[in-house]
């Protein structure tokens, strides 16, 4: 029973969440409009729908993905939940066959070639962990304080990211770990998380402080302060003890991390994050175009199609990873102030969805599709701006490309579907 | 259980939205620096250089021209992977003169790492040739073409001037701010006088480029691009072919010849000896030689028609002869007795001469009676003051030459000369009394008497028009067909009439036609002139020749000056004959004074 044969007033449309879509729509058509702006060449200007320019192609990838939406609403709802194993099974699979038959697009191999057609699976396997975790998390019985089921989840998300490390995708793999989120969300302890940001935030500072010797001190001042201003028992004095005797040697390796276990280019993106003057012919030459772009749209920008910075190819990859350097570009601080609020909105409003439904494998569900949205819009637009590393991961339906405009859409059109038939799920949350 | 998640999940979710548009906000409004950064990435500023104006002959042939220069730009922050060793050997320039090159660049007032700056100047048409194929090598340098100067001739070089790159001291003075480094401003001569007019304006284009330096079409359709607008030409009244001449005539001698149109104060001919190719002072040759001339002893840059300050001789009893008639103090029958060495010698077979004999004879004696007469009126019983009020109202009468005081002509640098006043001589004899006795050898043109080959020029111009003169000037025509300076056309008179001036004329008839200067005599032509010999103890004299011809309608006036060749009827009246025929007939027949005159090497 494939087909939905339950719908209630008969059409596709019926109970969607015409706000998400409203939002969809605006994002693919801005995204759209921007990818003619970065090829536009005023010698040689050419249609929208040439099909020989990014934005005749990116037209028929917008097409396709309306297909793609069709099919997800004529589809029954239970569908997603019962088939998501296997869906998250073959996604695996795919991974692990990409290093072997994949073909190499700009250094990393991740793309799984049918003739001149080509698809990026890593894109795929998000949609489907994201079922798989919501399977997971939603099975009847599920506690998140059991040691194994967190187990099971990390494994979930371990496996793809280690496979997408494997393709040398740094940033695909690193968008997984906005998962996190959604255990938290779910229950799991912020432990983690906040480990994982002081980490993050020690890493940084270690590479901003010149001498290490002052981060030390600074790590024995805290400690001792938090100490004193406790309880003085044996076993906390220990405890406290101990994690400073970690954080410390934590600083004291993360040099050795950065200068040793880090690949070349890998370090020079994260020292240049802290400074790109440091290297402003090579990584930092990314950032600083990228910002010179930006900044020089000042409040109004330049108008549409006038941008220099992109059309001139100062910015590398303006088309997919930097397409935002053409928003703050030609349309200045009010192009994006418009983008990072319709991004917030469209994340707010998912969140939204995902606590109106009535099981937990939507809501689970709906949250893995609000971070990974925050995921990719925190890293892409904050790697423009010298606020993150670059790492090539695409703006949701900014970026050209087919494959990642699909996973998007897939990823939010499963969530409307689970969310137009929320009064048929029997109440069963925890 | 996990209240509260769900609002601090979003909470970070708006956070890091916040943050964003904190740090948009920063970059986009508030600094202001990326925009000129993404200016300077993707506009290139050309400057588009005006032709210079062209420079004439009288008859419309070219003398100063502009011919194509190339300089290579560079643009540091384009420069990309740098390959010195390639760039030496298709510049064939060394390691140590590239990195100066480097070093220079960056050492000028408008360098900047986002803006062309000058790297190196003044490629030849040759070295563009060979150097452009490769310039897709080197990202970041640029040719731009833009014009030198060059000239037709190798004469005229001290009118001409010379033009070249602005000084520091210059653009530090420059309150126009039309100036930028690198850029050329003429330096002396009308180059320098006419700098303004000649310049034109200078264009600007501002060009797309994408990140390989590719140009991508104009800037906003073109709409800040600015055309250049080139500079006026000069039409000078120069005759080339006689100034060519003239060169020729005093080559290997020092000194100036000046020739002037009496009836438009238009010069023809304007000769300082030694000169030097105006060539020489152009392009990248301009320092080397540019040391070489301005160490030469023999002073080529000295402009000696406007700055060799001479005593005028015995031109000078034509003046004094005329000033003398217009004051009444002696009628053209005057006679006086030369007796010799009492207290001036004298020479030639003459005694008793009366005012045109004693011009014709250059008699000093007479021309001391003369001056005694002019200053010692008797006004006053006191000798002293008598001669202070002769002099004062002599001076009046001399100084409406254009004696004593800069005639104005186009061209930088003039002198003054000097006519004594009663102010001069207080100062000279610091306070003490000073008469007649004190001062005579004014009358002969020696003395303190100092005047400047233009002004004996414009001295028989003068005369050829009978009691005025019209500034002299280089510049006929500003504009093909323009008119010139305004003050070239004003007539100057002096305070002498016209029937004084005929009788100064029919002495200078005189000199040619018996009298000291009978070499300077032509065939059908009545030529009027007058000798002088400067004493120059203990080497020879100068020699001194003014002129004009022919006496009814005059259609050129002429000086000559030749330094330390002997008397006046030698050498100076030779050439300035031998340019009055060329100019009034066309042609040279008497070879004889021509080999006379290159026979004479008086240096």
């Amino acid at each position: 029973m494939l087909l939905d044969q339950n719908r209630g007033d008969q059409r596709i449309t019926g109970n969607i969440d015409w706000p998400t879509v409203g939002l969809f729509a605006l994002l693919l058509m801005m995204g759209w409009l921007n990818i003619y702006a970065v090829v536009y060449d005023e010698a040689t200007a050419k249609s929208f729908f040439d099909l020989s320019t990014n934005s005749g192609r990116q037209m028929i990838f917008i097409g396709a993905s309306l297909i793609i939406v069709f099919i997800i609403m004529v589809v029954d709802m239970r569908f997603y939940e019962t088939v998501a194993y296997v869906i998250f099974g073959v996604a695996v699979f795919v991974l692990v066959l990409v290093p072997i038959i994949g073909k190499e697009v700009g250094g990393n191999k991740s793309w799984l070639g049918i003739g001149s057609f080509g698809v990026q699976p890593s894109e795929f396997a998000k949609f489907a962990t994201a079922l798989a975790i919501a399977k997971f998390i939603g099975s009847v019985g599920f506690r998140m304080d059991n040691m194994r089921n967190q187990a099971i989840l990390f494994g979930m998300i371990g496996v793809p990211i280690g496979l997408i490390l494997l393709q040398k995708d740094f940033g695909t793999a690193l968008v997984f770990v906005a998962f996190l989120l959604v255990f938290y969300r779910e229950g799991m302890s912020p432990f983690l998380l906040v480990v994982g940001t002081c980490a993050a935030a020690l890493f940084i500072l270690t590479l901003v402080v010149p001498n290490r010797l002052y981060l030390e001190i600074g790590v024995f001042v805290i400690i001792t302060i938090i100490i004193l201003m406790g309880k003085k028992t044996i076993r906390r004095i220990l405890i406290f003890g101990i994690a400073g005797v970690i954080i410390a040697g934590f600083v004291e390796s993360t040099d050795y991390i950065v200068n040793n276990a880090l690949k070349p280019h890998h370090r020079s993106r994260i020292k240049v994050l802290i400074d790109p003057s440091s290297d402003l012919k090579g990584e930092g030459w990314n950032v600083t175009q990228s910002k010179i772009a930006i900044g020089s749209g000042g409040f109004i920008g330049k108008g549409y199609l006038r941008g220099t910075q992109t059309k001139f190819d100062f910015v590398p990859k303006q088309s997919t990873d930097f397409i935002f350097c053409t928003i703050g570009e030609e349309w200045g601080y009010i192009g994006s102030l418009a983008v990072v609020g319709l991004f917030v909105a469209l994340i707010l409003r998912v969140v939204h969805i995902a606590e109106r439904q009535k099981n937990r494998f939507a809501r689970t569900y709906g949250y893995s599709v609000a971070c990974l949205f925050f995921a990719h819009f925190a890293i892409n637009i904050g790697m423009t701006i010298g606020l993150f590393p670059v790492v090539g991961i695409p703006l949701p339906f900014f970026s050209y490309g087919g494959s990642a405009l699909w996973s998007f859409t897939i990823l939010l059109f499963i969530l409307l579907k689970l969310d137009a038939n929320r009064g048929q799920v029997l109440q069963r949350m925890n | 259980m996990n209240e509260g998640r769900k609002e601090i999940v979003q909470v970070v979710f708006v956070l890091i939205g916040i943050i964003f548009l904190i740090k948009l906000f920063f970059i986009q409004v508030i600094d202001s620096r990326y925009k000129d950064l993404a200016d300077g990435n993707a506009i290139l500023p050309q400057v588009e250089y005006p032709s210079r104006g062209l420079i004439y002959d009288r008859n419309h042939k070219l003398i100063a021209y502009n011919t194509p220069e190339f300089d290579v730009e560079c643009i540091l922050q384009d420069v990309k992977k740098f390959d010195t060793a390639r760039f030496c050997e298709v510049f064939k320039m060394g390691r140590p003169e590239v990195r100066k090159a480097f070093k220079d660049m960056k050492a000028r007032k408008e360098y900047s790492r986002f803006k062309p700056t000058v790297f190196i100047d003044q490629l030849s048409t040759l070295e563009y040739a060979t150097v452009s194929d490769h310039m897709d090598e080197f990202p970041g340098f640029y040719i731009v073409a833009r014009t030198g100067r060059a000239y037709s001739t190798a004469s005229l070089a001290n009118a001409l001037g010379y033009v070249s790159e602005i000084s520091k001291s210059q653009l530090e003075h420059d309150s126009t701010k039309i100036y930028k480094q690198g850029d050329y401003i003429g330096q002396s001569g009308i180059e320098a006088y006419y700098e303004e007019v000649l310049r034109g304006q200078r264009g600007m284009r501002f060009k797309l480029r994408n990140v390989k330096g590719v140009e991508k079409g104009s800037w906003n359709n073109g709409a800040y691009d600015t055309l250049s607008v080139p500079g006026t030409d000069l039409v000078t009244g120069i005759d080339l072919d006689l100034q060519q001449y003239a060169e020729f005539l005093l080559n290997g001698k020092a000194g100036s010849i000046v020739a002037i149109e009496p009836s438009s104060g238009e010069i023809l001919t304007f000769v300082s000896g030694p000169s030097y190719d105006p060539n020489q002072l152009t392009g990248r040759k301009y320092s080397n030689n540019f040391k070489l001339i301005s160490a030469d002893t023999m002073k080529p840059l000295f402009n000696r028609p406007l700055m060799a300050q001479y005593r005028p001789g015995s031109i000078f009893k034509i003046a004094q002869a005329m000033t003398a008639l217009q004051m009444g103090v002696v009628k053209p029958e005057t006679r006086f007795f030369c007796d010799r060495g009492n207290p001036m010698n004298c020479h030639g077979p003459h005694s008793n001469e009366d005012l045109r004999g004693a011009i014709a004879n250059s008699c000093n004696p007479y021309f001391y009676n003369v001056l005694r007469r002019m200053v010692n009126k008797g006004k006053t019983n006191d000798p002293f003051s008598d001669t202070r009020v002769g002099l004062a109202d002599w001076n009046s009468y001399i100084e409406s030459f254009g004696f004593g005081g800069k005639l104005g002509i186009d061209l930088p640098n003039e002198k003054t000369g000097l006519v004594p006043t009663p102010a001069y001589y207080d100062r000279a004899y610091r306070g003490r009394p000073w008469k007649f006795s004190n001062i005579y050898s004014i009358a002969i043109g020696e003395g303190e008497n100092l005047v400047v080959p233009l002004q004996m020029a414009n001295f028989a111009a003068t005369v050829a028009n009978r009691g005025y003169y019209i500034t002299p000037h280089i510049v006929k025509e500003i504009g093909k067909n323009g008119k010139p300076l305004p003050q070239y056309t004003e007539k100057h008179y002096t305070r002498i009439d016209s029937k004084n001036f005929d009788i100064a004329i029919d002495a200078m008839e005189a000199v040619v036609d018996h009298g000291t200067a009978t070499r300077a005599r032509m065939a059908d032509m009545i030529v009027c002139g007058k000798t002088g010999s400067v004493q120059n103890e203990p080497r020879p004299d100068h020699s001194v020749f003014i002129a004009f011809a022919p006496r009814d309608n005059p259609k050129i006036a002429i000086s000559v000056y030749v330094e330390f060749s002997g008397q006046g009827a030698r050498a100076a009246a030779s050439i300035a004959s031998l340019l009055m025929e060329k100019y009034l007939t066309g042609q040279v027949k008497r070879t004889y004074l021509e080999q006379y005159v290159l026979a004479g090497k008086f240096l």
